[in-house]
């Protein structure tokens, strides 16, 4: 029996009637060579989320990315006319890695009025222009006007900054996100400046990760425990609300998970006293805005929207509102790592606070579940036990995501043979 | 000299749970013995039971020394509750080679 409408084809999945039914392979998330194309075709061409507006506070703000996939790192700054701009991060000089603290494979981020290359002291100003080069005269015939940082392109989308390793990329941003994605520009996320951030290095390819987050058909086996010791049922059934899918980018709504308006005796203890758990605080801050772009599918007791926005980035709306990002960084074929931003209205109060550390620690727990089964997918995919796995209706979105990592490969693959030829 | 608010005073002997990071409580956690996290969550939840109110009324902003370690204590709690309500052990089960570390959070 389903409590939802589905479309008139009787299945998400056959709604879509590109994706087809049939069984699918995993050699993109075990393969050395496959990783290698998605590097080029993917890591190399399409938008990528590497920060939120609230990473560069004022005008000098600036932090580094390193997306290894493409075998780069970027600079992210705010200059003093609070243009965002990103660069490679790398000396126009003899190409060292221009900005990095104490170790140059590690991130960093700060405030600054210009770049001084640790090598040589070559500087640069935030907007990428060189504005110093020592003993100039002894080079030849060296122009400072043309020897700026090498733009990546870069563009903002409700406060999530994304940047494009391509010279000249195929599709604006707000083409790339499509209207379902698009839709999404006005909702408040500058009201949740509250943050907690993780970051984990695991044992899979970056897309098996993706995909423990894409359905929810896992959640009653593997989180069992999400619910209070006199409501466990390991046998539940879950069923998605509203299932939509957009170019390369989709959606799974879910309904129904109103905690707070669950009884009590179903819950933990300290859930019930902080008033908070995995659906988070349970007193929200009502948002005075409109709130566009959620419940796209119009479901009833709306409870939260995951987007999956190509390639890499997730982000969950959630009814009580507040929002948490993550994204996927491959940093080979069978390892990635793993970054998670909670983003909340700001605590006025010490129960406020605790509210939401509550929140934060319920998604780590539960997102350590999901971690732990990553070594064991990735040891059993890499055994070619079977070359293709049956998926449900459910797993919709995981079925979507690999055709489309396969389109996007082959599309670009196409794409470089036509401009060989 | 009192690490919390007086009506606090039961908690002084727990006062080294009173960590400012995410990563040191969950240290501590995963590396307490239950008997431990038994002892410290038995002296602790009814502390947060009675207290909705002052904690309500503690603002963020300026906020003192004694509740800023009554907050961290009470942060430390949530990270124990897991292990005493849900997991009944210290770590998550099945979690595995899996860590997950906090790299940003609110201070205080």
């Amino acid at each position: 029996m389903t409590s939802f409408p589905r479309p008139a084809e009787g299945t998400w999945t056959e709604h879509y009637s590109e994706l087809g039914t049939a069984p699918i392979s995993f050699q993109d998330s075990i393969s050395p060579e496959f990783y290698r194309r998605e590097q080029d075709a993917i890591f190399r061409q399409a938008w990528l989320n590497v920060g939120r507006i609230e990473d560069l506070p004022k005008k000098g703000s600036w932090f580094t990315k390193d997306i290894v996939a493409a075998r780069t790192s970027v600079i992210v700054t705010r200059g003093p006319d609070d243009s965002v701009k990103a660069f490679h991060n790398v000396c126009r000089h003899r190409g060292n890695k221009l900005v990095w603290d104490t170790k140059p494979t590690q991130e960093a981020q700060g405030f600054a009025r210009q770049f001084v290359c640790k090598y040589h002291g070559w500087r640069y100003g935030l907007d990428g222009s060189c504005t110093y080069v020592h003993q100039e005269n002894e080079f030849f015939d060296v122009d400072k006007d043309k020897l700026g940082l090498a733009e990546v392109q870069c563009e903002v989308f409700a406060g999530f900054i994304f940047v494009c390793l391509a010279r000249q990329p195929q599709q604006t941003l707000r083409d790339f996100l499509g209207p379902m994605v698009g839709a999404l520009e006005g909702y408040p996320f500058e009201l949740m400046t509250e943050r907690y951030s993780f970051r984990a290095e695991n044992n899979s390819n970056w897309k098996v990760f993706i995909d423990a987050f894409q359905e929810y058909y896992h959640v009653p086996p593997l989180h069992t425990y999400q619910l209070g010791p006199n409501n466990r049922d390991p046998n539940a059934e879950f069923e998605g609300a509203h299932y939509q899918l957009d170019g390369p980018h989709r959606v799974v709504t879910t309904s129904g998970s109103q905690k707070h308006k669950w009884p009590v005796e179903t819950m933990y203890p300290t859930e019930v006293l902080l008033r908070s758990g995995n659906m988070g605080p349970w007193d929200a801050t009502e948002f005075d805005s409109e709130l566009p772009g959620i419940n796209p599918g119009g479901v009833k007791r709306w409870g939260i929207d995951n987007f999956q926005i190509f390639p890499n980035l997730e982000v969950l709306i959630y009814e009580r509102n507040w929002y948490l990002s993550y994204r996927f960084w491959p940093t080979s074929h069978n390892t990635h790592v793993f970054e998670a931003d909670l983003w909340f209205t700001p605590a006025r109060t010490a129960r406020e606070r605790l509210a939401r550390e509550y929140a934060a620690i319920t998604v780590k727990e539960y997102a350590l579940q999901d971690a732990g089964t990553l070594d064991g997918t990735q040891l059993g995919l890499e055994s070619e036990a079977f070359d293709e796995y049956p998926l449900n209706d459910q797993e919709i979105l995981v079925r979507h995501f690999h055709k489309s990592v396969g389109d996007w490969v082959a599309a670009h693959e196409g794409t470089a043979a036509g401009a060989s030829r | 000299m009192a690490a919390f608010p007086t009506q606090f005073a039961a908690l002084e002997p727990y006062a080294d749970w009173a960590l400012p990071s995410e990563a040191d409580r969950y240290g501590k956690r995963i590396t307490s013995t239950m008997d431990e996290l038994q002892e410290f969550y038995d002296a602790a939840f009814p502390l947060l039971d009675s207290s909705t109110e002052y904690l309500q009324g503690a603002p963020i902003d300026g906020i003192s020394d004694e509740d800023r370690n009554l907050l961290w204590l009470f942060s430390s709690l949530i990270t124990v509750s897991f292990p005493i309500e849900c997991w009944r052990q210290p770590t998550v089960p099945d979690s595995g080679p899996a860590s997950i570390d906090v790299t940003v959070e609110p201070r205080p």
